[in-house]
């Protein structure tokens, strides 16, 4: 007993130190941005006037903050979707075949070595908004050239679906990532579970859709939740792509007005607010998938 | 050639500093941090030169060069305040001149006035009334200007407007008569790049409709936003916005000058950093490329100017004190200007130091009625410029004039109030 005791204080004088920190620099900053967005602060001067929750009524009425919304989630559903069943399909694809698997595997996994801005820079070329006449460029050239130049498109440039194109990116860059997520998934399914449903007489599609898919659905919802939070916060790509956000906010997501407000517009409470907003919609994602994984632990 | 003729220019004026002797104090020691975001070419060259002059009058200083690039200073502003609200600021830093701009820093007490350098040099008299209109606030002087730049410029491409026997277009009317042959000769009638070059185009058809006083008018509430000008000069907007390359908002502003020099595009509007970017492309002003006033805009000139500051509580205030009293030199002016491609703020500049287009600028600096351009920062506060910039991004994807022009009077009714 008393030895126990005394390894509870250590583990607790050893937790102590990161346990205050992350209370003063993750959660005591949320406190403050909250306090913050709820004030009148503009300008340089901190002013800490409580306006309740004006901010967010204004934003919530702006056309470019509505648009930032509609970005957001146009881009959050094509580009989780789009990712999930590519890197599915890439990791069965691998899978099944035996020969090359390593190369590949490295081929399809090197875009997410690279970092967002890189990505962002080859895809504003590849992206030219440019669709027909002499100074066609990148993709809209490429679908000119084999023929199907009806296809062209102003891709981050129109006003609604532009945050598609967007997705195009950030997918050509994570749909690696989650392939390899599945493929450790897959790989570590037993194999006798799929000698025994062939026995059984099971086709290989019945095995993936019977016994492969539902053991890896824990490896989706890892997935889900790792590219839903990138997808919410994403910044670097965008602002790589296209520094002001498109044609029209055709592709500015709430974390680019957040930068804009705040430091060009000097308006400290509205972008507090904006941060709010964002931590409120990346917490409704995540807080459903721990809460998820803590009973699971317990279970076991 | 170019790059030849600047080294001989700077070279020269070191020479006729250090011949002159000026009135150097060589014993001051410290040290001077400098924020600031010239980073691209040419903007790096001028900068080193103003470095240049100031060491050869106080050799013991060291100087740090904190330069942030980005956002057209916007990253610099990021991290600017959070040093001056957490009371370790620079020595000085860039700014530019002009109420929306000066105000936020100055009005809390983060920077010291230097009205009194501003007797000591006696500048009063060499700095032109217009701008020291621009740079006065609460009857104190806060900051060094160490250019100008002139907004309202049209540049063109000679060969394109010479192949089609056209004329440069002096007026709203001609421009639109000019861009619709433009355009059925398969070319490009106007250059136009990202959401704030079309803002800055917009503040020139502004002026241009307007005409400079009711410009003028239009930041300090004098000139009704609701009015049927400010109508007609959206309209005009609207029009000239048929007549752009389809890749607006997708190019930054040196790409789309870029299309004038390709050949792609037959006109640009843009500040006259532009000067220098086609300097680089290795075009001679006035023979392949020609500038004049935006579409209405003859005889007013759309100012800026880059000016540096004394912050409150300045680390070495000495140094920071001569370093600013420097910049305002005739020298060190004449000496980053020419590399800039902007003009010295001072009217006693040594001509000859300067190109052709900065001679022309000049005169009409002299005599032309000045005005602060919106786009950077000298008309309006910051928050307001957000307001402008937000309504002008939704209306290049709706197109809808009535909904702009709300929008504006909205943001100028809050702005005002």
């Amino acid at each position: 007993m008393g030895r126990k005791r005394k390894d509870r204080l250590g583990a607790l004088a050893l937790l102590l130190p990161s346990a205050a920190a992350i209370g003063v620099f993750v959660y005591g900053f949320v406190g403050w941005t909250v306090r913050v967005s709820m004030s009148d602060w503009r300008g340089i001067m901190p002013d800490y006037t409580f306006i309740g929750f004006q901010n967010f009524m204004t934003l919530f009425q702006q056309d470019r903050f509505q648009t930032n919304m509609w970005n957001t989630l146009v881009f959050t559903v094509a580009f989780i979707i789009v990712c999930l069943l590519l890197g599915l399909l890439l990791a069965v694809l691998l899978d099944r075949s035996m020969r090359g698997e390593w190369l590949f595997r490295t081929i399809f996994l090197f875009p997410m070595a690279i970092s967002f801005v890189v990505t962002g820079v080859v895809w504003r070329w590849l992206l030219n908004p440019v669709m027909e006449g002499t100074r066609l460029t990148g993709l809209n050239l490429l679908l000119h050239e084999i023929g199907l130049g009806a296809l062209a498109s102003p891709w981050h440039m129109h006003p609604t679906w532009g945050m598609l194109a967007i997705a195009l990116a950030a997918t050509w860059q994570l749909s690696g990532y989650v392939m390899a997520l599945y493929l450790a998934g897959i790989r570590g399914i037993p194999e006798q579970l799929r000698e025994s449903a062939r026995v059984d007489g099971a086709s290989e599609w019945q095995i993936y859709r019977r016994v492969v898919l539902p053991m890896l659905r824990p490896v989706t919802l890892g997935a889900v939740v790792i590219l839903g939070h990138i997808s919410l916060k994403i910044f670097d790509l965008i602002m790589a792509i296209s520094p002001e956000g498109g044609r029209g906010f055709s592709v500015e997501v709430p974390a680019m007005n957040m930068w804009f407000t705040t430091f060009r517009g000097l308006r400290f409470g509205r972008g507090a607010a904006i941060a709010v907003i964002l931590f409120v919609m990346v917490s409704l994602l995540v807080i459903p998938y721990l809460r998820y994984s803590l009973r699971r632990e317990v279970e076991r | 050639m170019r790059k030849l003729m600047v080294w001989l220019m700077v070279a020269g004026l070191l020479l006729s500093g250090s011949a002159i002797g000026w009135a150097a104090d060589e014993d001051l020691t410290g040290t001077l941090e400098i924020v600031h975001w010239w980073t691209a070419g040419g903007e790096r060259e001028a900068m080193d030169a103003l470095y240049d002059v100031f060491r050869d009058r106080y050799p013991l200083v060291s100087l740090i060069d904190a330069s942030i690039s980005g956002g057209a200073g916007i990253a610099a502003r990021a991290v600017l305040i959070s040093r001056i609200v957490g009371g370790r600021p620079p020595g000085t830093f860039q700014v530019h001149a002009g109420a929306g701009t000066i105000d936020p820093y100055a009005e809390p007490g983060f920077l010291e006035p230097i009205t009194f350098i501003y007797e000591e040099e006696g500048w009063v008299d060499v700095f032109p009334e217009p701008l020291l209109d621009m740079l006065r606030f609460d009857g104190e002087y806060w900051n060094v200007p160490v250019n100008i730049h002139r907004s309202n410029v049209l540049w063109y491409n000679s060969a394109i407007f010479e192949e089609h026997g056209l004329e440069p277009p002096a007026t709203m009317d001609d421009f639109f008569d000019v861009a619709e042959e433009l355009e059925a000769a398969g070319i490009i009638p106007l250059a136009l790049g990202e959401t704030w070059t079309v803002v800055h185009l917009l503040e020139t058809v502004l002026l241009g409709t307007l005409g400079p006083e009711a410009y003028d008018g239009l930041w300090d509430g004098t000139t009704d936003w609701g009015s049927n000008e400010v109508r007609d000069a959206l309209v005009y907007f609207d029009r000239m916005l048929d007549y752009v390359n389809p890749d607006f908002s997708a190019l930054s502003w040196d790409e789309a000058s870029g299309l004038v020099v390709d050949g792609d595009a037959a006109m640009n509007i843009m500040g006259d950093w532009a000067h220098g970017y086609f300097m680089a492309q290795g075009w001679t002003p006035g023979v392949e490329y020609g500038w004049q006033p935006t579409p209405g805009t003859a005889g007013a000139f759309q100012a800026l100017s880059d000016t540096f500051v004394l912050p409150q509580d300045a680390p070495d205030r000495d140094v920071v004190v001569a370093w600013l009293r420097t910049v305002g030199t005739r020298e060190a002016q004449d000496a980053f200007n020419p590399i800039k491609g902007s003009i010295s703020a001072r009217v006693d500049a040594d001509r000859d130091a300067y190109d052709v287009y900065q001679e022309s600028a000049m005169d009409d600096f002299a005599q032309d009625a000045i005005v602060p351009s919106l786009q950077h920062g000298a008309a309006a506060s910051p928050e307001w410029m957000d307001d402008f910039i937000s309504a002008v991004g939704s209306f290049v994807a709706h197109r809808d004039v009535d909904t702009l022009h709300n929008d504006l009077v909205a943001s100028a009714e809050e702005a005002l109030d």
